[in-house]
């Protein structure tokens, strides 16, 4: 038996690399000569069958990085920028790390991890190599507070939505996303920079978002995804009056119909579809026909990917879910049965499923279990809501009471305020059991997103 | 606008809200009689709470939930400034 062929990053990089670019918002970097080039400072080899920890303050070294390691590293641990550096030590001990690949160097002298290589720009000239192995990759989640987990995954799990759906029609996309690459909604927008060509434009948490957006259009970016808060916060901006994105995407959090709407007003001529997809359960499906929720007949197996409603959840099985947690204290990742279990919980209306919240975000109304997704999505159908947070607040009367914190769109009379919290309200009523109907609405000016861009549920 | 004012006020807004007829607001009505259910209550005290500042029965821990209507406006005029 002849070794399964390995085909890594750089393997699917090898034609019609001429005119594409990988950039942020301070380098370039042609894809060119890519394979020729190293941001390792030629040190690869050194890294060849060690598991990797990416410890990076930019995407850009991070995709490069990435570029030259897969196929070369036996693992490689991405991670994410918001990552607590209190849990550093327990990433390293739980998944073996025995080198890094940094920018800052100094830190790394005395922690014990053997091997520290600097990644630095300019690329410098270096001699192609050839892949020697099926790297691992090691993506943590985004989970809340605690220790994240560390999903295993192969590039083969990771591409398998992507080689499904082929190559883009058209000119070659310019792609972007509101996401870090670090993440894997982010990683999911990089592969596909990658495998079926085009360009990439890296985002910067440290831009203004107008700035961002000026940077997208300069560059060209036709291909964009983030999150619902993401796409909120653009549209809010009104940065989103100068951007005409062909293809916008949304996944990472649930996208209601009153984004999906001010999405398509204001990109009339764009593709605007939702996809579901987590570090663990991959890439599930995509639903392009502008609507919340998605087919029932989505369930069962379809293209590969199984589908089932267990207890409320949404369980998934396919080639593209991540394979095992990874560590020492590390659980199962799916069910015995091969499923992962979303903990994402969905209600058949018709002949369609509509995402209600997550089954770790659930609050406690006088022991009525409420989602405060379902409750936003109601708010956020009325025309003058932009976005809204529901969470709960204790009261001597019930335990807890529903409250929500609602953004009015731009330029708003505030002399409306109160007929729009009636209008709200009265939406709520004729939508929401009683207890789920919110007692307070306060307008405010802002709502805290995550820097994996997800509204931040703290309190939930 | 006067303590009680308030909290009559909010009572009205909160009746219209949740379709309950008032009767008419006595201070020896006993808050059962206003058809008020534990919900409406507990808006009712966490509206108040963000227009006075208080929430008189969750500041002490003895605090009985007042009986009347009267019992109730005052438990928001009685507190400390």
């Amino acid at each position: 038996m002849s070794p399964r062929e390995i085909f890594a990053l750089r393997d699917h990089l090898g034609a019609e690399l001429k005119g594409r670019t990988i950039s942020d918002a301070h380098d370039v970097v042609s894809l060119t000569d890519i394979l020729s080039h190293t941001v390792l400072g030629g040190r690869l080899r050194e890294l060849s069958g060690r598991a990797v920890l990416l410890k990076l303050s930019d995407q850009l070294r991070s995709g490069l990085a990435m570029i030259e390691l897969d196929g070369i590293a036996r693992r490689m641990l991405l991670c994410p920028p918001d990552l607590n550096p209190a849990h550093l030590g327990s990433l390293i001990a739980d998944a073996g790390i025995d080198a890094v690949v940094t920018d800052e160097p100094d830190r790394w002298g005395g922690t014990g991890v053997p091997l520290v290589v600097t990644a630095h720009l300019p690329l410098q000239a270096t001699v192609p190599v050839t892949s020697e192995r099926a790297t691992e990759w090691l993506m943590l989640t985004s989970g809340t507070s605690g220790v994240p987990k560390i999903a295993g995954h192969t590039l083969e799990a990771l591409t398998g939505a992507i080689v499904a759906e082929g190559p883009a029609r058209g000119p070659a996309p310019v792609w972007a996303t509101f996401y870090d690459i670090r993440r894997y909604g982010g990683l999911q927008i990089f592969l596909r920079a990658i495998l079926s060509g085009g360009s990439m434009v890296l985002s910067d948490p440290h831009e203004a978002l107008g700035d961002h957006i000026a940077r997208l259009n300069a560059r060209g970016v036709s291909h964009i995804s983030g999150t619902p808060s993401h796409w909120r916060k653009l549209l809010m901006s009104g940065a989103a009056a100068q951007f005409a994105p062909a293809y916008v995407r949304l996944s990472g959090e649930i996208a209601d119909q009153a984004v999906l709407d001010g999405l398509k007003a204001a990109f009339p001529n764009a593709s605007v579809g939702h996809a579901y997809a987590s570090t663990e359960a991959g890439v599930g499906f995509a639903v392009n026909d502008g609507l919340e929720g998605f087919p029932a007949d989505y369930l069962g197996n379809r293209n590969g990917v199984e589908m089932k409603v267990v207890d409320g959840s949404l369980r998934i099985r396919s080639a593209r879910t991540a394979h095992a947690y990874v560590g020492r204290d590390a659980t199962a990742l799916t069910d015995a049965d091969g499923f992962v279990d979303s903990g994402d919980i969905v209600e058949l209306r018709g002949d369609r499923y509509y995402f209600v919240g997550r089954r770790g975000g659930i609050i406690n109304i006088g022991g009525l279990k409420v989602h405060p997704e379902e409750i936003e999505a109601v708010i956020n159908r009325h025309p003058d809501v932009r976005m809204s947070r529901a969470k709960s607040r204790r009261s001597p009367i019930t335990g807890g009471i529903v409250v929500a914190d609602v953004i009015l769109a731009d330029g708003t009379d505030a002399a409306r305020a109160k007929e729009i919290r009636d209008q709200i309200l009265d939406q709520c009523r004729a939508q929401l059991a009683s207890h789920k109907v919110p007692a307070v609405i306060r307008f405010v000016e802002a709502l805290d997103v995550t820097p994996a861009g997800k509204l931040a549920r703290t309190d939930a | 606008m006067s303590v009680r004012s308030k909290v009559i006020e909010a009572i009205q807004q909160i009746a219209r809200e949740q379709h309950v007829t008032l009767p008419a607001l006595s201070d020896d009505l006993s808050l059962h009689e206003t058809g008020f259910d534990s919900l409406a209550f507990a808006i009712l005290v966490a509206r108040l709470e963000d227009e006075t500042g208080v929430d008189p029965f969750t500041i002490s821990e003895d605090a009985a939930f007042p009986a009347t209507v009267g019992d109730f406006v005052r438990a928001y005029e009685n507190v400390p400034a």
